[in-house]
C-alpha cells in the first residue's frame, strides 16, 4: 500500500512535470511576442528590451522554463525598474497584466470554481442516482420510460441553454433567486448556497442523466447475476436484496466516473462560470486568454493537469476500498 | 414419509415447454438424482421448486410437506429454512462485497432471528462443518480468496446453516476438478447423513448420480423417460434413452497394434515460466513454472492422452506442442527438427476446448476451415473443405453458417475439420470434448477415433477426463505440478498406478455402477478423511 502510494505520487510528479514543459513550450513558442504585447503601442526598442528583462523573456527558452521550475520550488524575482516584484514559492509565474503572481491569482480563484464543483456533483449524484434506481427496477414501467427520455433529453442539452433558461425563469420572471454572486462559504454557508443553486442545477441537469444512465444499467445487471439468485434463494427479502447488494454493484462504475466528472466540471466550468458571472478559475482562464496573459494560461493549464492527475488517483484508490477483490499493489 | 411429491408438473417459457408432465416424490431424509442431458428441463425443475422463476408458466403441483409450492407460499419460511439450495457456479453464486462468513451468518439472522454473534458462530460452525480447515478465520475471507472447491463447501455449509429439510444440489460439482468432485459428493453424502435432510442431486453425470443417490429419475425433453431405485436404473434400464446415455460413457478399449515405434514428436526438459506482476516496490517476484521439465515422446500414428486437473500445465504443454508458446527451456523436435525453427506449422494441427470461443463468429465455419488450405496456396478450397465437411459428418451447406447457427458439438465438428484441413500428421486435441453432453460427446470421440484409424495421424489428447482417455489413448502421461509423475500404456496407468496422484485421480473417476461408486466412496473416506482443497 505504502509502496503503491509512493509510486503513483512519483508517476504523478513525472506526469506534471512532462505536462508543465510541453505547455511552456507550446506557449511561450508561440509567434506572439509577449514582451511586445505588455509593452503596448509606442513601444521603443529601448523599452522592449526592458520589459523583456522584466518579464524574463530574454533569455532562451530552455533557460525560461529552468527559471520557472526554479521558481516553483523557491520562488522568484521580477526586477521591474527600481522595484523587485516578488513571487513567492510555488510560484507558476507573474501575471504582469494584473500585477500579481500567478500562484495568488490561482488560489484566489480556485474555492469558487471547486464549490461550483462539489455541489453539482452532489446534486447530480443524487437526482441521477435516485433517478436511476427508479428506472432500473422495472417496476413501474412508465417511470422508466420517463427516466429514460429525460436521460436522452439531457444528454442533448447544452449547459449554456439549461443555465439561461434557469435565469430567465428563476431570477427575472419569479424573482425567487437574486442573480449569483459568489459569496464565500466562510462568510455565510446559506447565501453561499442559494447563489450557487442555479449554477449547480444546471451543471446537475446533465450530469445526473450520465449517472442515471449508469445506475440504470448497473442495477439490471446486478439483479441479473447469480448470486441475486442465490440471495432469492435463501429467502432474503427483495429490498434487502437491492439495498445491500444491487445498488453496491451499481455503484462501482460511478466512482471513476464522479472523480473524473469532478475535475472535468472544473476544468470546464468556462461556460457555466461566464455565464453566471463567477469569478471562477474558468473565468480567470477567459480573461488572461483575451488579453494574452500567458503566465496565468500556463498556470492554470498546470492547475487543471494536477487536478485530473489527483482526481484519477482517488478513483483508483475508492475503487480498491469499495471492491475487495481489486488489489493495490 | 413423502417429503416432496412432484405431480404432473409443466414449465412453459414463452412456446417453449421445458417441463412436460414430470412426476416424482422424494422421502424425507432420502436421495434423488435427476439426470438430463442440457435441455432436458432438469434445471427449470430445480428452480421451479424454490419458486425462482420468473418469466415462466408453471402448472400441476409441487407438494412439500403439505404446502403447495406453485400456489405461491410463503416463500420465505421456506427458502433457505426448508429448502436450501446449492449452486452450479459457486464463484458467482456467492456476493463478491460479502465475506463468506457474513452471507451465511446473514441468512441464518433472516430465518431464526438469531444475535449477531449467535449467528457469526453458527456460520463458523457449518464451515468446520463441511471441512473448511481454520474456520473462524476464514470465515472473514472474501469469496474470491476461496478456491473452486473451498466455494462450493460455503455453499453448502450456507445451505446446511438452518437445518433445512431439503437440500436441492443442481449440477453442484460440474465446474470441479474431478478429485474436488468426488470430495464435495463425498461431503454432500455425509451432510446427508450427520443432517438428516433429504437431497436432490441435478446433474448431467449418471457418474455423479450413482453413488449419492437411492433413487434416479431419467429426464429427456421435460418428462422422466425413465425412474426408480439407482441400482435398478442405472444397472438394468429399462428405456432406450437411459441405455444411450450409458452407453455413451466412455469405455476401455483394447490395446492397440501400432507396429514398429517411429518416434514422431520429441520433448526434452520443456519448461515454461510465466512471470508475475510486480507486488513490492522492488522484489522481482519469482515466475510461475507452468512446465517443469516435461521430456517424452510420441510415435507416429500413437494417441498420447495427457491427463491432470486444472492448474497442472496441461494445456500450456499442449500449446508449446504445436508452437503457439514459447520455450523458456528445452526443445521440442518434430521429425527431427526445432519446431521453434519451422517455417510452416500445417503438418501439427490443434483443435481447442472452446469450439465456440476458437472460431472467429464473423467468419462462415466453411472460410475459417479454407483458412489454413488458402495458405498452403490452394486457390479454390471449396471442393476440399466440402469434403472435410462431410467427412467429419456435417452436411455441405453448413459451409456458409456462422459459429453461433451450430450447436456445440457440431462446432467441435467444424474445429476437427479445420484441423484436418491441412492433411496434418499431428492432432494436439485440448480437452476437445469437455463442454460436450455425454451422447455428443461419445459421438464427437467415435469421430475422433474413426479418423485415426483412417488417417493414421498421431494424436495428443489433453483431457481432465480419465474415463474418455481410457478409451481413446495408447499411453497416458499424468501431470501433477507441470511435471509428468507417470506415463505408461494406458492398461498398465489403469490397472497398476504407481504414482500416489494418479491413485488419488482414479479413485475420483465417477463410475455409473452405483455399488462400485459406493465401494470407492469408502475407499475415499478411509484414505483421506474430511480434506478440504
Amino acid at each position: 500500500m505504502t509502496g503503491y502510494l509512493i509510486r503513483r505520487v512519483l508517476g504523478a510528479a513525472v506526469v506534471m512535470l512532462v505536462l508543465s514543459a510541453l505547455i511552456y513550450g507550446l506557449f511561450y513558442l508561440a509567434p506572439s511576442d509577449p514582451a511586445l504585447l505588455t509593452c503596448g503601442k509606442g513601444c521603443t526598442p529601448e523599452r522592449l528590451a526592458d520589459v523583456r528583462v522584466a518579464m524574463g523573456v530574454d533569455d532562451p527558452v530552455p533557460a525560461q522554463y529552468a527559471h520557472f521550475l526554479e521558481g516553483l520550488v523557491a520562488g522568484r524575482d521580477y526586477p521591474a525598474g527600481a522595484d523587485v516584484r516578488h513571487c513567492p514559492a510555488p510560484c507558476l509565474g507573474y501575471s504582469f497584466e494584473t500585477d500579481q503572481p500567478v500562484t495568488a491569482l490561482l488560489l484566489d480563484r480556485f474555492p469558487v470554481s471547486f464549490s461550483l464543483a462539489l455541489g453539482a456533483e452532489v446534486l447530480s449524484l443524487v437526482i441521477g442516482i435516485g433517478a436511476g434506481m427508479l428506472a432500473g427496477l422495472k417496476r413501474f414501467r412508465l417511470v422508466d420510460r420517463l427516466v429514460n427520455g429525460l436521460i436522452l433529453a439531457g444528454y442533448a442539452t447544452p449547459v449554456f441553454l439549461v443555465g439561461l433558461l434557469l435565469l430567465l425563469l428563476f431570477c427575472v420572471h419569479l424573482q425567487w433567486l437574486p442573480f449569483p454572486q459568489y459569496v464565500p462559504f466562510t462568510t455565510d454557508p446559506l447565501l453561499w448556497a442559494q447563489n450557487l443553486l442555479l449554477p449547480w442545477t444546471s451543471l446537475a441537469a446533465i450530469q445526473a442523466a450520465v449517472y442515471a444512465r449508469l445506475t440504470r444499467a448497473g442495477i439490471q445487471e446486478t439483479l441479473a447475476e447469480d448470486h441475486i439468485r442465490t440471495a432469492r434463494a435463501y429467502g432474503v427479502p427483495e429490498r434487502r436484496i437491492l439495498w445491500r447488494r444491487a445498488l453496491r454493484g451499481a455503484m462501482l462504475p460511478l466512482i471513476t466516473v464522479t472523480a473524473i466528472d469532478v475535475a472535468g466540471i472544473m476544468t470546464s466550468a468556462v461556460l457555466t462560470e461566464t455565464m453566471f458571472g463567477l469569478p471562477g478559475v474558468g473565468q480567470l482562464l477567459v480573461g488572461a486568454v483575451r488579453q494574452i496573459d500567458l503566465p496565468v494560461v500556463v498556470g492554470v493549464m498546470l492547475l487543471t493537469g494536477l487536478i485530473i492527475v489527483v482526481a484519477n488517483a482517488a478513483a483508483d484508490l475508492l475503487y480498491a476500498a469499495a471492491d475487495p477483490r481489486v488489489q493495490i499493489r | 414419509m413423502t417429503l416432496l411429491q412432484v405431480e404432473d408438473l409443466h414449465i412453459h417459457f414463452g412456446d417453449v415447454h421445458a417441463v412436460d408432465g414430470l412426476s416424482f416424490s422424494l422421502e424425507a431424509g432420502g436421495s434423488l438424482g435427476i439426470v438430463g442431458e442440457s435441455g432436458s428441463g432438469k434445471s427449470a425443475t430445480a428452480l421451479a421448486l424454490l419458486g425462482l422463476q420468473s418469466a415462466s408458466l408453471s402448472s400441476g403441483r409441487i407438494d412439500f410437506d403439505g404446502t403447495d409450492l406453485l400456489r405461491d407460499p410463503d416463500w420465505r419460511g421456506i427458502r433457505g429454512a426448508q429448502i436450501a439450495m446449492v449452486f452450479q457456479e459457486p464463484l458467482t453464486a456467492l456476493n463478491p462485497f460479502q465475506t463468506i462468513g457474513a452471507q451465511i451468518a446473514e441468512v441464518y439472522r433472516l430465518h431464526t432471528g438469531a444475535s449477531r454473534r449467535a449467528a457469526r458462530e453458527r456460520a463458523v460452525e457449518v464451515l468446520g462443518q463441511v471441512h473448511i480447515p481454520d474456520p473462524a478465520r476464514r470465515a472473514a475471507a472474501y469469496p474470491h480468496q476461496f478456491s473452486g472447491g473451498m466455494r462450493q463447501r460455503a455453499l453448502i455449509a450456507m445451505a446446511i446453516a438452518c437445518r433445512p429439510r431439503l437440500i436441492v444440489a443442481d449440477e453442484p460439482t460440474t465446474a470441479l476438478d474431478v478429485t474436488v468432485q468426488a470430495q464435495i459428493l463425498d461431503l454432500l453424502d455425509e451432510v446427508r447423513e450427520s443432517t438428516g435432510a433429504a437431497l436432490l442431486l441435478i446433474s448431467h453425470d449418471l457418474g455423479v448420480v450413482a453413488g449419492s443417490t437411492d433413487a434416479v429419475a431419467v429426464m429427456r425433453h421435460g418428462r422422466a423417460v425413465e425412474s426408480g431405485p439407482t441400482a435398478e436404473v442405472l444397472v438394468h434400464p429399462r428405456s432406450d434413452y437411459t441405455k444411450a446415455l450409458l452407453d455413451a460413457v466412455p469405455r476401455p478399449r483394447p490395446p492397440r497394434d501400432l507396429g514398429e515405434r517411429r518416434p514422431l514428436l520429441r520433448l526434452d526438459g520443456v519448461r515454461k515460466e510465466f512471470p508475475q506482476p510486480r507486488r513490492g516496490a522492488l522484489r522481482k517476484p519469482s515466475p510461475v513454472v507452468a512446465v517443469d521439465g516435461v521430456t517424452l515422446e510420441v510415435a507416429a500414428g500413437e494417441t498420447l492422452g495427457i491427463v491432470g486437473e486444472s492448474g497442472t500445465g496441461k494445456t500450456t504443454l499442449a500449446r508449446m506442442m504445436v508452437g503457439l508458446v514459447p520455450l523458456t527451456a528445452g526443445r521440442i523436435t518434430f521429425d527431427g527438427t526445432d519446431i521453434a525453427r519451422r517455417r510452416t506449422h500445417s503438418s501439427i494441427q490443434m483443435v481447442f476446448q472452446d469450439p465456440l470461443s476458437s472460431l472467429n463468429p464473423r467468419r462462415t465455419v466453411g472460410e475459417s476451415i479454407a483458412d489454413p488450405l488458402r495458405l498452403q496456396g490452394i486457390r479454390d478450397p471449396r471442393p476440399r473443405v466440402t469434403a472435410l465437411l462431410s467427412r467429419v459428418g456435417l452436411a455441405a451447406s453448413a459451409y456458409d453458417r456462422y459459429p453461433h447457427q451450430l450447436s456445440g458439438g457440431m462446432r467441435q465438428r467444424v474445429g476437427i475439420a479445420r484441423a484436418l484441413a491441412p492433411s496434418p500428421r499431428l492432432i494436439v486435441c485440448d480437452e476437445p470434448v469437455s463442454s460436450l453432453d455425454v451422447t455428443t460427446q461419445a459421438q464427437v470421440l467415435t469421430l475422433i477415433e474413426d479418423l485415426r484409424e483412417e488417417l493414421g495421424f498421431a494424436l495428443i489428447f489433453v483431457s481432465h477426463d480419465l474415463a474418455v482417455l481410457r478409451q481413446i489413448a495408447d499411453r497416458i502421461a499424468v501431470m501433477k505440478d507441470g511435471r509428468v509423475v507417470e506415463l505408461g500404456p494406458t492398461a498398465q496407468v489403469y490397472d497398476t498406478p504407481t504414482h500416489p496422484y494418479t491413485k488419488e485421480l482414479l479413485a475420483a473417476v465417477p463410475v455409473t455402477d452405483p455399488a462400485e461408486a459406493r465401494r470407492l466412496r469408502i475407499l475415499r473416506r478411509k484414505e483421506s478423511p474430511a480434506r478440504a482443497t
